[in-house]
């Protein structure tokens, strides 16, 4: 178990790689950056895809990072079935890369958001949630423009009839889709959401809550 | 108009030129004297007052004059901060010019070694009712959310103010505060004959030609929107890989000087890198990266093009230093090269900075680095006090204002600075203890490639103009008071500040003398708080239409906790307690919200600062915060603007439970609405023990009322139930009056 480690994919713009790697590392997890331009991963057991601007979110949030050479050993990775997880821009590159479905866009009162929210378990059943329940609580801080979930109806319905909805506001900040905070493929392994579990992970900061995200997915390595 | 005062320089400036040269300047030559003597860059009318401002300290590293100043914190670990104004280009277009601010303040950070972590925004606004106050209001807070949320370093604290005196001309000030290893602290020095200057980031354009000579240099009138062009348009992508890259070349120590490029874009960085170092150098434009055809060299060497950075590296590192330029997708030139000096007949050795078209090619420019960037004229100019200070002084503030409805008075203070915060992003790199909102900031004294030893900083941006208009002396001194206290109140000892002086303009008498009682404030509270002033900039010109603004100085406090092991207590009542007031209330408005911005009364002294009583009340208040749990105290705020009545809503807002003020407490509207200072409210389930603590320090302390209820209830003067304070906060929200 402890031989493990989450490789972290940093692209240029990204910001929030040293937060989430200091709370792996103080959770006793190894770490490992991956820069946008290798295609090796390494021996890593899940990745994660932090916060921030990844290639300066032009065009769209993730629509340039869909095509970064270490896209195509994601993808490989999420097809073998290990645990994928993309926060924030992470989540954005993920659903622009076709590795969750819908989108996100500008929250519907188009101003950024930074504050903390919260928010309901709504699929236990992922490799970022394995470990809470269906219904519990969670206040976790959100930080996005981009936020605003979104997806074509028959797309909506199988979301919810395959429970791939994982984590949902319960005071919807951004006009997303049936306040769809987080969802994950149909096979499970790959999460995606906007809020920031790293930046609920110290009681200096005011919350814990983060640290059962991340003690999910290092369960499920 | 001759060309030399049509890029802004005097015809006594032109003679001095001459006689450096021994010959009549060039264009290029010339355009390159306008923008370094600009009052922007060489600070040619307050350079003889800044030198009475205390910049020493056992903890000051580097003080004035650098990028940034820094401070040791001890353990190996160093800050950094500086502070700048971006007032003229936000005016003219705010979000750009609020923007580039963000991302200028960034470069005198990460140029000194140190891994930004912290923003902070005092911004100063004509009331929002006015559509364009709005424009310009809204389109700076986004301004500084586009760029400070994208280039990664989180905006965690500020303040706003909306005040008439700010119609049209909008006061951006921003700091920001970076962290290092003690060991990695640089100087922008370009020593060692032979070295290479590499300019790193953006190619230049010709946005921001003559920006802090055209732009910085006047005030405005009806037509300074022609002066769009002359602000700089950012790209904070660009800046975020600039930053990783120049930290990762001084981690490698293959740079032997760095050198932002602001105001005055590579005449600055190439003039003031060689006369720091007392060498010369030789730029080549031809090697300069521009992004139009057909540039003139002036323009090259004047443009204010953001994300810019000039390294001095020696040719044995040239490859690395382009390795990793590469790896981070920014551009890298060899720009030019160090020189040795000239030894003149007289013996002096001097650098001179020349201009070529293309290495080996024709000279288009030379002149001595150091007469560009050291040697601007100073000037003593004319002061005198406004004709109607005596007057005004003799009266006393809101003896005659209408005092029949308190209640409505202080709901139209109320104002929710959330629908700003909410727009930054101040949580990143997880060190944001005390967020927005506070009296004061608390960070973990943490950042990327500084592990977290356990130390703690505080921070606070405060200005006051309305006090600084009363009495600019006694202003300032409130100001550099107030600061320090909220940094305490986050249990942070003040440990430097660094200031932002925003005046008219300079070749008013009145300014003059505003200015220079303004420094003597803060030089009087710095030397007894023993606080250092490690920084600053001076902002002039900020007119319109020939009005001067009211004299703002605005500071950032920074104060160092050394073991933060807990979270201080917040301004909030959350539990019932009783409320204990520190300090005494003056019976005097002067200066006051109150007095002066609700009833247009700019008369009467400001109340007295006795700053040998303030230093034992920071002392007391950082004693007290630590010692909480002890004191059973579960909320402290200072009192300031707007006095106890806007202190008491701030903790109700910031909580859950009202306040029941005692009788006679606070008896009439000079109670409610004074600013005098040194006071704090301090919420506490032992008020006689934070009586006896307080007194013991030679300060006064009584209880004036006990928090509980749902109500704001100040006997026969105010009764408002925490439901009306939130309805009118949400009333007041800009978001209502339209944006």
């Amino acid at each position: 178990m402890t031989t493990k480690s989450i490789g972290i994919i940093v692209f240029p713009g990204s910001n929030c790689e040293y937060d989430v790697a200091s709370v792996l590392e103080a959770m006793g997890t190894k770490t490992r950056f991956i820069w946008h331009g290798q295609g090796d991963l390494g021996d890593v057991s899940g990745l994660i895809l932090p916060g921030g601007f990844a290639h300066g979110d032009y065009l769209r949030p993730g629509a340039i990072a869909r095509f970064s050479p270490v896209m195509s050993s994601v993808r490989e990775f999420a097809k073998s079935g290990r645990s994928v997880l993309g926060i924030c821009n992470g989540f954005q590159v993920l659903t622009e890369a076709g590795l969750l479905p819908g989108a996100l866009q500008k929250n519907a009162h188009l101003k950024f958001l930074c504050k903390e929210v919260e928010l309901e378990v709504a699929s236990a059943k992922s490799s970022a949630t394995s470990l809470t329940e269906i219904g519990q609580r969670l206040r976790l801080p959100i930080n996005h423009f981009e936020g605003n979930y979104t997806c074509d109806p028959g797309t909506l319905g199988e979301l919810e009839s395959n429970n791939q909805v994982v984590l949902r506001y319960v005071d919807n900040p951004n006009g997303s889709m049936n306040s769809i905070a987080g969802v994950c493929s149909i096979e499970r392994n790959v999460v995606g959401m906007m809020p920031h579990p790293e930046r609920a992970c110290d009681d200096l900061l005011g919350s814990v809550d983060g640290l059962q995200i991340f003690k999910s997915f290092i369960s499920n390595l | 108009m001759s060309l030399h005062r049509s890029l802004g320089l005097t015809d006594s400036e032109y003679e001095m030129i001459v006689g450096i040269l021994g010959r009549s300047p060039n264009h290029l030559e010339l355009a390159m004297y306008s923008v370094m003597w600009s009052e922007h860059c060489s600070y040619k009318s307050s350079r003889v007052h800044l030198g009475r401002l205390p910049s020493k300290g056992e903890n000051v590293l580097v003080g004035p004059g650098e990028n940034a100043g820094v401070i040791d914190i001890g353990d190996g670990i160093a800050v950094a901060i500086r502070m700048e104004s971006h007032n003229h280009p936000s005016a003219i277009e705010p979000y750009q010019g609020a923007a580039t601010g963000v991302g200028g303040i960034l470069r005198d950070i990460f140029t000194m070694g140190a891994r930004p972590i912290a923003l902070f925004d005092s911004l100063r606004m004509g009331p929002f009712e006015d559509a364009k106050n709005r424009w310009i209001f809204s389109g700076v807070v986004s301004g500084i959310s586009g760029y400070g949320n994208a280039v990664g370093v989180p905006t965690v604290g500020g303040e706003i103010v909306f005040d008439k005196s700010f119609s049209s001309n909008p006061l951006v000030n921003v700091a920001a505060i970076g962290i290092l290893p003690k060991d990695r602290l640089v100087l922008a020095k370009a020593s060692g004959v032979g070295n290479l200057a590499v300019l790193l980031g953006s190619s230049t354009g010709r946005d921001g030609i003559g920006g802090v000579s055209v732009l910085a240099s006047s005030g405005f009138d009806d037509s300074s929107a022609e002066k769009r062009p002359s602000v700089q348009v950012g790209d904070p992508y660009e800046e975020k890989r600039l930053i990783e890259a120049c930290l990762e070349l001084l981690d490698m120590k293959v740079v032997v000087g760095i050198q932002d490029l602001g105001g005055a874009g590579i005449s600055c960085a190439t003039s003031e890198t060689a006369a720091n170092a007392g060498m010369g150098m030789d730029v080549y434009i031809s090697e300069i990266p521009v992004r139009e055809a057909d540039m003139e060299p002036f323009e090259i060497m004047t443009s204010e093009s953001q994300e810019r950075m000039l390294a001095i590296v020696s040719p044995a590192s040239l490859e690395q230093v382009l390795a990793v330029a590469k790896k981070w997708e920014i551009s890298a030139s060899v720009v030019g090269v160090v020189t040795d000096p000239v030894v003149l007949p007289s013996g002096k050795s001097v650098g001179i900075l020349r201009v070529y078209d293309k290495p080996n090619g024709e000279l288009l420019a030379e002149v001595p680095a150091a007469s560009l960037a050291d040697e601007a004229p100073k000037y003593r100019r004319e002061m005198s006090e406004p004709p109607d200070l005596q007057a005004r002084r003799s009266l006393e503030a809101g003896f005659q204002a209408d005092k029949s409805n308190l209640e409505n008075d202080l709901k139209s203070m109320l104002f929710d600075p959330s629908w700003i915060f909410s727009q930054y992003d101040h949580q990143l790199f997880l060190n944001t203890v005390v967020k927005p909102g506070q009296d004061a900031t608390l960070l973990k004294a943490a950042g990327p490639g500084v592990g977290y030893t356990g130390k703690g900083i505080g921070a606070s941006a405060d200005g006051n103009s309305r006090w600084c208009a009363v009495d600019p002396k006694g202003g300032a001194a409130m100001v550099v008071a107030e600061s320090a206290l909220n940094v305490a109140l986050v249990g942070a000892e003040p440990a430097c500040l660094v200031d932002c002086l925003n005046f008219g303009n300079p070749e008013h008498p009145v300014v003059m003398w505003q200015l220079s009682e303004a420094i003597d404030g803060i030089a009087l509270a710095c030397q007894a708080l023993g606080i250092p002033v490690v920084g600053g900039n001076v902002s002039f010109y900020n007119e319109v239409n020939g009005a001067d603004i009211d004299p703002a100085p605005v500071v950032t406090t920074l104060g160092v906790v050394q073991t933060l092991i807990r979270r201080p207590p917040g301004i909030g009542f959350v539990k019932p307690a009783s409320l204990v007031l520190v300090g005494n209330t003056q019976r005097n408005l002067a200066g006051s919200r109150w007095a002066y911005q609700l009833k247009n009364d700019n008369s009467g002294s400001l109340p007295k600062l006795d700053l040998e009583a303030h230093r034992s009340l920071l002392r007391a208040m950082v004693n007290l915060v630590w010692n909480s749990e002890e004191y059973v105290v579960s909320a402290l705020h200072d009192v300031s603007d707007g006095g106890l009545a806007l202190a008491l809503v701030e903790m109700i807002l910031a909580g859950e439970l009202g306040v029941e003020i005692s009788k006679g407490a606070i008896s009439d509207h000079v109670d409610l609405f004074s600013e005098s200072p040194s006071r704090v409210l301090v919420a506490t389930g032992k008020p006689e023990a934070v009586v006896g603590h307080v007194s013991g320090q030679g300060l006064s302390a009584r209880v004036i009322g006990e928090v509980t209820g749902s109500r704001l209830y100040i006997p026969g003067l105010v009764n408002l139930s925490i439901d009306e304070l939130r309805k009118t906060v949400k009333e007041n929200a800009i978001t209502r009056v339209g944006s």
